[in-house]
């Protein structure tokens, strides 16, 4: 279980201090599948990097099933059970898919094993395994090895931010494919995944709606849906020009 | 039967990847001699006769072969020159793997001077693969200086690998290479210094024939105070093409200058060439530490996969 307890952040921007966060709280509970949607700017990305820990809170709390783990750095959370799915995937030369998956594992990850992630996420693993994740593949393959790499570490808590940016049609089907497989087998872990799509929003327990920091709305997909349906943004226009 | 010393089979995997003795022809050198040579029906090893080094002939023809000549120091203060010449019939397909290791826990300087010629053959093919690699705790210095000299016939093609990833304190290294028409040279080095090490590279390769080729590639890793020089030139005499690519990451206080140029002297010739020195990206240590490593682990598997 995640939560989150009046947490604020700020960045400086030209000397002058910008709170992106503020006063937020949240519980996610185990077994969850939850999706936090909100306009661009609105700290949704800045949220799920403060709970990985690669951004500092300048007050609050962040608790994982009790612990305190507000003080720790990024490999104390993830080896708590924290994974996070980047919305860029970054690239590296030399380092091949199967070692990637393999760090992910933690151990010495068979041939086999690394395939049946890739598999998982519709790339045929044998044309992937030795490739190196460098500039010569694209974002959508870059995207779906990313992904992979959060299914080879099956942690208590797997964070997503924008899965979809980036990811063509064809691609973006097989996506829902995997989060509607991921949410059939969640059991005791959760799942977070930021994101503007409807689809995705959809297979969501609950939606999160954040704006301007905090959460504006929150509860079932048929609750907050039909209110976001129908706009450019899941904000009104009122709402936008203030 | 081959004649080394517990440290000098430890310089010996390191530079080859030898366990034991391999297969085919070789010739091991150590502290400054013969140590065991082994020749076969296709090659034959001969001594100069000045004593300077050695003769490799590879009759024409030859197949699925190779010759490992390793050389080892493990004396403090010692210093060589040694020249050694490969000479590769036409139609070839062989391997050469050479290296050095010098182990130095002494005072005095240790220098192993090792000067590489290959005359290529028409049509033959040539994997070359050279590591270096230094240890011992003394005070005197490691130092390997090669140059490596390569004469490429028609159509021939050769492969180098060079590889330096520690211990060396100094080294200044000369490749030169001579292309004639159809011919294809790929180089492949890789590089990494630490503490106070410096380290110079240079390349001449002269594209002499209509459609020859050449990859010249550098991925090098400066640590600590240590300094690096990449200087790469491909001259382009002919309808031809020719690429040099040099990828560096800079650390902590170290200094790299890099040089890559190219030369034409014919319209038809098409050279490129390419050059980054960047530190390890945040993002990158980021990823990696998401995944349950610590900052320093991260930083050696990016280093690792980049030096691959």
């Amino acid at each position: 279980m995640l939560e989150i307890k009046g947490l604020s952040f700020a960045v400086t921007e030209e000397e002058k201090e910008k709170e992106i966060i503020h006063d937020l709280s949240l519980t996610i509970e185990n077994g969850k599948f939850v999706v936090i949607t909100g306009p661009n700017g609105s700290g949704k990305s800045t949220l799920a990097r403060l709970i990985m820990g690669i951004e500092q809170p300048i007050s609050g709390q962040i608790l994982l099933d009790g612990q305190d783990i507000t003080a720790l750095g990024i490999t104390e959370r993830a080896k708590l059970g924290i994974s996070f799915a980047f919305q860029q995937p970054v690239r590296f030369k030399g380092i091949r898919v199967q070692d990637l998956l393999r760090l992910a594992a933690g151990k010495n990850l068979s041939v086999s094993a690394a395939c049946s992630y890739l598999s998982e996420v519709g790339l045929c693993a044998r044309d992937y395994i030795d490739r190196e994740i460098n500039a010569s593949l694209s974002g959508g393959e870059l995207k779906r090895i990313e992904i992979a790499t959060l299914l080879a570490r099956q942690t208590k808590l797997s964070l997503f931010d924008e899965p979809e940016a980036g990811i063509d049609l064809w691609s973006f089907q097989n996506l829902i494919r995997i989060f509607e497989k991921m949410r059939s087998e969640i059991q005791d872990s959760s799942i977070v995944i930021i994101s503007h799509q409807e689809r995705i929003l959809q297979i969501a327990d609950e939606v999160i709606v954040l704006a301007d920091g905090r959460i504006s709305r929150r509860g079932s997909p048929d609750e907050i849906l039909p209110e976001l349906i129908g706009r450019t943004a899941p904000v009104s226009v009122c709402q936008k020009l203030q | 039967m081959v004649k080394l010393d517990a440290i000098q089979k430890r310089l010996i995997e390191e530079i080859a990847d030898l366990h034991s003795v391999p297969l085919g022809a070789y010739n091991f050198r150590a502290n400054g001699e013969l140590a065991g040579r082994n020749t076969t029906a296709n090659i034959d090893i001969v001594s100069k006769e000045n004593g300077s080094g050695i003769d490799i002939h590879i009759k024409p023809g030859t197949k699925n072969e190779s010759v490992h000549i390793p050389v080892v120091l493990s004396a403090s203060g010692l210093k060589e020159t040694v020249y050694n010449d490969f000479y590769i019939g036409e139609d070839c397909d062989v391997v050469i793997v050479a290296g050095c290791g010098i182990d130095n826990c002494g005072s005095q300087d240790s220098e192993h001077d090792g000067i590489h010629r290959f005359f290529v053959g028409k049509n033959a093919k040539v994997k070359y693969v050279e590591k270096h690699y230094g240890s011992g705790d003394g005070r005197g210095q490691r130092i390997l200086n090669p140059v490596t000299e390569a004469y490429l016939e028609e159509n021939s093609s050769m492969e180098m690998e060079m590889e330096q990833i520690k211990g060396v304190d100094s080294t200044d290294r000369q490749t030169i290479a001579k292309l004639a028409a159809g011919a294809k040279l790929v180089v492949k080095e890789r590089l990494m210094t630490h503490g106070s090490q410096h380290a110079v590279s240079a390349y001449q390769v002269d594209l002499n024939g209509a459609g020859a080729t050449a990859d010249v590639v550098s991925r090098s890793v400066a640590r600590d105070d240590s300094s690096q020089t990449f200087n790469a030139r491909i001259t382009g005499n002919a309808p031809c093409s020719g690429h040099t690519e040099c990828d560096s990451i800079i650390m902590d206080r170290g200094h790299i200058l890099a040089i890559p140029s190219l030369e034409a002297n014919d319209v038809d010739a098409m050279l490129v060439h390419e050059a980054a020195i960047g530190k390890i990206a945040g993002d990158q240590l980021v990823k990696l530490m998401t995944l349950g490593l610590s900052e320093q682990q991260a930083e050696e598997q990016i280093i690792n996969g980049f030096l691959r």
